[in-house]
């Protein structure tokens, strides 16, 4: 073999001499998918062929998404719930993705609990959910789902589900919503990677929300796009407008059906969370005010609401009803939640292993027997001290 | 000055990045936010965006480029925002910090603090409640320390910056502001490896550390006999003789620790007792601890950690065998 000429090997197909040539990201044109434009404008023959009722359920469900958000800060405020994280700003992305899912496939969420009540989750459990109340996740593993807190922590399972559903021959896509602050975790990497190398029918929805916490996407990585990291791991991907519901639903449905035949997506979702991290942080320390006008600005319901209006549906949506409809369910479900029966102590116990083992039998009996020797263990237990 | 334990961690990070350029401190949401607790407030302000450093949320590459750090010669002081989060580094602590100057004999070190607050009882979401002292005592060549007052907080984390092993600093957040105490402007120290005696007393001797401190003190004022406290401050190392010097005196021991109880610090603290004070002893060494479960999310997290009553059931039983 001779320097500089062509090898069998498909990575030396093309060799060059002279200086070393650098790739770079500028090398790649990532464009970002969009349908309808922020002024409401959209070529008719781009718009995913859905009939009127789905395109006025995909309204109905971002409307779900806003006034569930606001009502779990209220409550919260109101010291009824732990801490929560909005998901406002973000229904295009949240919705337009989730709506492309069937009830097999499975689902793990960082910020996203709409996706889930559209495969059947009660609010009433995503409220338990929030007050730290087990039973919440164990009613949403019912449907294939859970809510993920350590970030990216996630993605490996994912990835391992999509796996067993490749070694069964089924018929459905394993998928996980990530946020942009989870694209720099060991986890999403290794994740990425197994599931490209192995062909398994997972599906890596990333919200690119610009924060992590105070940390803005563009401080997260020197990467252009999120997108473009998936190219790393021989992953196709996809950047779409978040605020664009019909984007997102055209670009991840197409995903799914790649996917579902073994070739796992990366889809970046170019969106804003415009609340606060979770109830406990103050967004004001690290983004400026008019940076976050100009998204409200770019509300992704509004947005739809023109595309609606101009394809005459707006007329048959009466939007302060759709309010009113999931204002009753909020209250409903608050007050279901709020009936929530008295836990037992067993509780903290059970569930650790499928048999409990003799020591931990034993640190129960002994807790259960000191609690009755000892009531004034509940003082503490009631005062709930705060760090 | 009057301060916390979070107002003190803030404090002895102004003292030492003023007196070493060498200190760096960095993590998620640290400098323009200023720590998602505080601890790092108008650090940005004082000392530049060089030396601190909002970092991509990446726990594995925290701990492992504070050691790379630490062995060019820097002082990193790198943060993990919650304990829950520190898992995906443990690799980096048993692999790399802990080890690097066994495996070099000497020749590079790791001299570097990773802080994290710690423990339940502050209505978080699930991982971010835990207190794994154990787990992390169990690595050779990592230093664990665990403050449970301003005062010590400050002189142990300026010790601990100074250090020349790698330590893991795990502040006790449930009381991270629940009291102030008088914490000196100037520079000083808490030795690593020393425990405090925080009460003397003849009768039985109980043995906590960190977020489990006010509760044992607690516990002890409502006790009708002499408790002496032993605070350990320092998990690992563990300063054995002081333990011990109490427990010959008082001839009866209690441990009292949040984490879960299998396997736990608590266990190591009755081995040395046996091992150098078995004959002292007129009872059994109690053990008051987590159990051996997650952490409940917060609808019954309050029932996971020792509260007083708890503990001074177990001290009464030491007492009266």
């Amino acid at each position: 073999m001779t320097e500089n000429e062509p090898t069998d090997h498909p990575a030396n197909a093309a060799v060059s001499a002279g200086d070393p040539r650098f790739l770079t990201q500028d090398d790649l044109a990532v464009d970002t998918h969009q349908i309808v434009g922020p002024d409401g404008s959209y070529d008719a023959d781009d718009v995913p062929d859905l009939d009127a009722e789905q395109f006025r359920d995909l309204y109905r469900w971002m409307v779900t998404d806003r006034v569930f958000s606001r009502r779990m800060v209220s409550i919260q405020r109101r010291g009824e719930l732990g801490t929560f994280g909005s998901t406002r700003g973000q229904e295009a992305s949240i919705i337009g993705s989730a709506y492309t899912l069937r009830p097999e496939d499975w689902l793990y969420v960082g910020r996203a609990w709409t996706p889930m009540f559209m495969r059947g989750a009660s609010m009433e459990d995503m409220i338990l959910f929030w007050r730290g109340i087990e039973e919440g996740q164990q009613a949403f593993a019912e449907q294939n789902s859970q809510v993920a807190i350590s970030i990216g922590s996630h993605l490996p399972l994912v990835t391992g589900l999509a796996w067993g559903m490749d070694i069964r021959g089924d018929d459905a896509i394993a998928t996980a919503y990530l946020g942009d602050g989870a694209t720099s975790t060991g986890a999403a990497h290794e994740a990425i990677n197994f599931a490209g190398a192995l062909g398994v029918p997972a599906l890596f929805f990333c919200q690119n929300n610009q924060y992590a916490i105070s940390l803005s996407a563009d401080e997260q990585t020197a990467a252009n796009t999120l997108a473009q990291k998936a190219l790393a791991y021989g992953m196709d991907a996809i950047r779409v407008d978040g605020q664009d519901v019909l984007a997102v639903y055209d670009a991840v449905s197409e995903a799914r059906e790649r996917v579902r035949e073994g070739e796992p997506v990366f889809v970046e979702s170019v969106t804003y969370r415009l609340d606060a991290h979770t109830t406990s942080d103050d967004p004001t320390r690290y983004r400026s005010d008019d940076e976050v006008d100009a998204w409200e600005e770019n509300d992704p319901l509004e947005r739809y609401r023109e595309f609606l209006k101009a394809e005459g549906l707006w007329e048959d949506i009466d939007h302060d009803a759709i309010v009113a409809d999931i204002e009753a369910e909020f209250d409903a479900a608050l007050e279901a939640a709020n009936e929530f029966a008295e836990r037992e102590i067993v509780e903290i116990f059970a569930h650790v292993y499928e048999e409990m083992p003799p020591e931990l039998q034993r640190q129960y009996e002994e807790f259960v027997d000191l609690l009755d020797r000892r009531p004034e263990l509940y003082d503490y237990i009631e005062q709930r001290p705060k760090g | 000055m009057q301060a916390t334990i979070v107002e003190a961690v803030n404090d002895a990070l102004h003292t030492e990045m003023a007196a070493d350029d060498d200190v760096v401190v960095f993590g998620e949401d640290v400098a323009e936010s200023g720590g998602v607790f505080r601890a790092t407030d108008e650090l940005l302000a004082e000392f530049g965006g060089d030396r601190v450093v909002d970092t991509p949320l990446s726990e594995i590459a925290i701990v492992g480029a504070a050691t790379g750090l630490a062995m060019y010669g820097l002082r990193p002081v790198a943060e993990i925002q919650f304990s829950g989060f520190l898992p995906p580094a443990f690799d980096q602590l048993v692999t790399n910090a802990s080890r690097i100057r066994w495996r070099t004999r000497g020749e590079l070190t790791a001299p570097m603090v990773v802080r994290m607050p710690y423990g339940a009882g502050v209505r978080a979401l699930e991982h971010h409640s835990e207190s794994m002292e154990g787990a992390y005592a169990h690595i050779p060549g990592l230093k664990v320390v665990a403050p449970s007052t301003p005062h010590d907080t400050k002189g142990l984390l300026l010790a601990s910056i100074r250090d020349p092993d790698p330590v893991l600093f795990m502040e006790p957040k449930r009381i991270y502001r629940s009291f102030r105490e008088e914490v000196p402007e100037e520079d000083y120290e808490v030795p690593l490896g020393e425990a405090a005696v925080r009460r003397e007393g003849e009768d039985v001797t109980v043995i906590s550390w960190g977020s489990m401190m006010p509760a044992t003190l607690e516990a002890v004022d409502e006790l009708d006999a002499d408790a002496e406290v032993v605070d350990l401050r320092t998990i690992s190392p563990l300063d054995t003789e002081t333990v011990v010097e109490s427990v010959k005196k008082t001839g009866r021991a209690v441990v009292v620790h949040e984490g879960p109880r299998s396997n736990g610090v608590g266990g190591d603290v009755v081995a040395r007792i046996n091992d150098e004070a078995l004959m002292y002893l007129e009872a059994p060494v109690e053990r008051v601890t987590g159990f051996d479960t997650p952490v409940p999310l917060l609808s019954m997290e309050d029932y996971y950690f020792p509260h007083p009553p708890r503990i001074l059931d177990a001290i009464e039983r030491a007492l009266s065998a």
